[in-house]
């Protein structure tokens, strides 16, 4: 087996604040392997933005990694002095954020930005940096980018922005890129071409993909495997088919449930009731179990470990094989 | 942008009137300008006669037409205790305010904005503390008692600087500089440091909070994680956009600097426009205080008007809408 | 289990509306306590600002003359030098300056002014700027572009140029009717008049957000009078931030009554106030009597630092963004 782009076990991420220590994430793993796209779904306040800011290094006081390892092909950099995790940030790991409307500076031409960051991680002259960025700006689908390049960015609209943030974030090659919430904050008609830019460019560069969201339809038509998001805890993992298709944990089958489909018209879309609970206030044994619908006692004492099932892995009681053992 | 320009311009237009309306109120119903001109054994029909001379019997609107005709040519009238005219005695103690606030201005500036910096990048370190501590101090401690302090200490005790005046001054056509001798800048260090001191805490504070609200915005989060170093996100990206609302703040501020100078020039017994303006209010002398009230408008509303059109040069995102607006 | 978690958000947000109108219960809610005990300093300054608050009630019973009073004062005990020099003498606990006047019983009875004329003028521009404000947001159209254009070009100009010109004028329109009674109400007038800004453009700022709410058109709805609604929901509301300009205020009010007095544009020599023995004292220091400006100096300094530690501390305290 070949070894994966990113490799992540057992993390856990804290938040110290003066009246408790909150787990914003609490032991979780995964892999992406070359040219995959992972996707990484759940409710805000899931931890999915926590665990890709974790990965890039990028996780400030109060917070801070407390346990788990985290891979870069094949070599550890959770526990790396700053100045060493700052050169593989934009370098051999591209990030995306939210919202392009403020990822950029006001102030500064894109041209600027790119050129900047292009020469941060590379010998490239200036205007060597400089015809590269204009090709990058081309490869992203920007319309006469020699033109553009030297615009500021409030001159773009709000998809052209996320294609230079996208530009900027691929601009060294990186092995991984993570894309957290990439759409959201972006109209309808403008989601699926940046959603399939970002797919086209992990593909044609063996790109690795972590693609945070909380909507489940880009999930299924982006994603090669998805990951599942609770309370800090990785509900359920598996290829994006069988999850889709045919999702285990109570949670998962929750938010299937709820993303309409052309064919279910007869069939109402399931309501999850209640909300996830706060950081603070989150219940011992599965955080699920005030709103799972199968609960039964060891769910309120006994934390759930993954289980595997197939393709998939699911951490719920329900499959495991001793149910009742432990309650 | 040029419509820009000249909305801005008549609003600054406005305002002069508003300022005029209220000094020339000062001027002619502020206690009887007759009785600051004549002795009290005038009698009455000689009172008339410079009533009528003055022109105090025309109708308040022609009154006021022919004070803002003049006042738009510098004519403020005739110092009640001076009796010389009040354009001259002004121009003559300008020179004196300008270089006094636009040195305590750019000492403000250097140092605010390098304390600044320091503290919002270094939070947690002794130095930032104590920068913290001086500029509570400042903003706390009157300018008067600043200038005392100074005075007792390099003055009377060590005697290294003088405590009063403005040194050997020479002169350049109109302008009397202070700034081309020994005895002249030595005169200049206290009173710049005094005036600049409490612009210079504010200075400090305002790059100190801004840094820190432009380290917290999404673009320098994406900067790092872009992998940028610290330098570069902090001295070009955090401070570039530091600096565009810090200079707007500055450049507003040299306005009250001037304004300021009163006290400092009083303690320093600086021969500029402030002294003369406290002397006009302790001996209540009229047209002196309406003058002065319309040069430093003058002043504030000039400094208005370029910083407004100067931040639309410095900020591109205005530029261009200001630009289609127009 | 499951279903009782769902009225959970409806009572959250249920919460958020009683808190709005609860600002005294917030203000003794446990975080402001917890960071009052947490800064050591700010719990000096309180105990600063108390003293000083206590001094000045106490004026006269902690005092060994009057200083006001010019029978009391007698120019044999003129410039003596405090009581641990050695020219000291009893009960000159700070000295004495060129006309008798014990430096320490001047300062009480300074402090005195200095803080009710520094009150007077915070209430007075609180009154003012509230009610404009509350006018400004209220109305809006033309009564709130002529109030607010009026705030704007204000607030271009230093408060303590306002404050000589209010000055200046009500002496040329007194003239030798101006005693000190008088006087202190010019400047209560000047400092008022120079400060309201702030106050009037916070509350018309929450005004104008309260006005175009939901609950404001529903309360309206169901009949309740719309002003009553804002007094009820608005005031409460900007009661914090008021608070934090009028401790920050009060400081600069008594900043602003001392320059004036030590300008001679404010308290005259025969009823002093910090400011005017500082005016004094000053010119003195070359004769190497020091402590003629040197006490009043210090006090006015701590008096100011005490209060300004006292807002900033209160100005964190009450921005939910610092914490």
């Amino acid at each position: 087996m070949t070894q994966p782009v990113l490799s992540v076990r057992n993390l856990e991420v804290e938040f110290v604040t003066r009246r408790a220590t909150l787990r914003a994430i609490n032991g979780v793993s995964f892999d992406i392997a070359r040219g995959e796209v992972l996707g990484v779904v759940g409710e805000s306040g899931a931890g999915k933005s926590v665990t890709g800011l974790a990965v890039i290094g990028l996780i400030d006081p109060p917070g801070r990694i407390s346990a788990g390892e985290i891979e870069l092909s094949g070599t550890r950099i959770d526990h790396l002095p700053p100045e060493q995790i700052r050169r593989i940030r934009g370098k051999r790991i591209g990030m995306i954020f939210q919202d392009p409307l403020t990822s950029l500076n006001p102030l500064y031409r894109i041209g600027d930005q790119i050129v900047e960051t292009i020469r941060t991680h590379t010998n490239l002259t200036e205007t060597a940096a400089r015809k590269r960025a204009i090709d990058l700006l081309a490869e992203v689908g920007i319309p006469a980018p020699e033109k553009r390049i030297d615009g500021y960015p409030h001159e773009f609209s709000g998809g052209m922005r996320q294609r230079v943030v996208i530009a900027l974030a691929i601009c060294a090659e990186p092995e991984l890129i993570i894309a957290d919430e990439p759409t959201t904050a972006l109209d309808v008609s403008v989601q699926a071409q940046i959603i399939a830019l970002i797919k086209r460019l992990g593909r044609d560069h063996g790109t690795a993909v972590m693609l945070v969201t909380h909507d489940m339809g880009v999930i299924a038509e982006t994603c090669d495997r998805v990951a599942v998001m609770y309370s800090g805890r990785i509900a359920e993992i598996g290829p994006v088919q069988e999850v889709v298709r045919n999702p285990l944990h109570p949670y998962a089958k929750g938010l299937m449930g709820a993303i309409p489909t052309l064919a279910g018209e007869d069939k109402r879309l399931v309501q999850i009731p209640g909300s996830m609970p706060r950081l603070s206030a989150i219940p011992p044994g599965c955080p699920f179990n005030p709103r799972c619908a199968f609960v039964f006692d060891r769910c309120r004492v006994d934390r759930p470990e993954p289980i595997r099932q197939g393709t998939q892995a699911v951490a719920c009681h329900l499959f495991d094989p001793v149910k009742e053992t432990a309650a | 942008m040029l419509a820009f320009t000249l909305r801005r311009m008549l609003q600054a237009i406005g305002v002069m009137l508003a300022v005029g309306v209220i000094a020339f109120s000062m001027f002619r119903f502020a206690g009887d300008p007759v009785n600051q001109i004549v002795s009290i054994d005038t009698s009455a029909a000689e009172r008339a006669s410079i009533r009528q001379s003055l022109g105090l019997d025309d109708p308040v609107l022609v009154q006021f037409a022919r004070y803002f005709i003049d006042a738009v040519q510098f004519k403020f009238g005739v110092s009640y205790q001076f009796r010389l005219p009040v354009s001259s005695l002004l121009m003559e103690r300008l020179p004196a305010t300008l270089e006094l606030a636009i040195c305590a201005t750019l000492f403000a500036m250097v140092a605010g904005i390098l304390m600044g910096v320091y503290s919002a990048l270094r939070r947690d370190t002794v130095l930032a503390k104590l920068f913290q501590a001086v500029s509570l101090i400042g903003i706390s401690l009157p300018t008067f008692l600043i200038g005392i302090l100074l005075i007792y200490l390099f003055a009377v005790t060590l005697g290294w600087l003088p405590s009063f005046g403005r040194g050997e001054v020479v002169k350049l056509g109109w302008w009397t500089t202070g700034l081309l001798t020994v005895s002249g800048l030595k005169a200049l260090i206290m009173p710049a440091i005094t005036l600049g001191l409490f612009q210079m805490t504010l200075i400090m504070r305002l790059v100190r909070a801004e840094m820190l609200e432009v380290l917290r915005t999404d673009y320098i989060r994406f900067a790092r994680a872009r992998g940028l170093t610290t330098r570069a996100i902090h001295f070009g990206h955090a401070l570039k956009n530091t600096l565009v609302p810090v200079i707007t703040v500055a450049g507003l501020q040299f306005g009250s600097v001037i304004a300021f100078s009163i006290i400092t020039e009083t303690v320093f017994q600086w021969p500029g426009m402030g002294l003369l303006f406290v002397q006009a209010v302790q001996n209540v002398d009229i047209p002196i205080m309406a003058a002065y009230l319309l040069m430093v408008s003058l002043i504030f509303v000039t400094i208005n008007l370029v910083v407004d059109i100067l931040y639309t040069v410095v900020d591109p995102r205005l530029r261009s809408t200001v630009g289609r607006a127009s | 289990m499951s279903d009782a978690v769902v009225p959970h958000r409806n009572q959250d947000s249920a919460q958020g509306a009683r808190v709005g109108a609860g600002w005294f219960r917030r203000a003794l809610d446990s975080d402001i306590f917890y960071s009052f005990r947490r800064s050591k300093l700010t719990v000096v300054a309180a105990v600063i600002t108390a003293l000083f608050f206590l001094l000045a009630i106490f004026a006269s019973w902690l005092a060994v003359q009057n200083p006001f009073d010019p029978a009391q004062l007698q120019l044999l005990n003129s410039r003596i030098s405090p009581l641990w020099t050695a020219d000291g003498q009893s009960p000159f606990l700070l000295g004495t300056d060129e006309q008798g006047r014990d430096v320490f019983s001047a300062i009480l009875y300074g402090l005195r002014i200095s803080l009710a004329v520094g009150l007077a003028g915070v209430v007075f521009a609180g009154a003012l700027g509230i009610g404009l404000g509350l006018i400004a947001g209220y109305f809006g159209g033309a009564v709130d572009g002529v109030i607010m254009r009026i705030a704007d070009v204000q607030l271009t100009f230093p408060a303590i140029l306002i404050a000589l010109l209010i000055n200046g004028v009500a002496k040329s329109l007194l003239g030798n009717k101006l005693d000190e009674t008088s006087t202190l109400g010019v400047l209560v007038i000047a400092i008022g008049l120079s400060f309201w800004v702030q106050y009037a453009r916070t509350v018309r700022g929450s005004v104008m957000v309260e006005k175009n709410k939901d609950y404001v058109a529903a309360a309206q709805l169901i009949g309740l009078p719309a002003p009553k609604i804002m007094l009820r929901h608005v005031l409460p509301n900007t009661m914090g931030p008021i608070l934090v300009i009028a401790t920050i205020n009060l400081a600069l009010a008594i900043i602003t009554e001392a320059t004036l007095s030590f300008l001679g544009a404010g308290m005259p020599d025969t009823m002093p106030s910090l400011g005017t023995l500082i005016r004094i004292g000053n010119n003195y220091l070359f004769a190497g009597e020091w402590w003629i400006v040197a006490f009043p100096g210090i006090a006015l300094a701590g008096l100011i630092l005490s209060i300004n530690l006292l807002g900033d501390w209160l100005r964190d305290a009450l921005n939910p963004k610092l914490r």
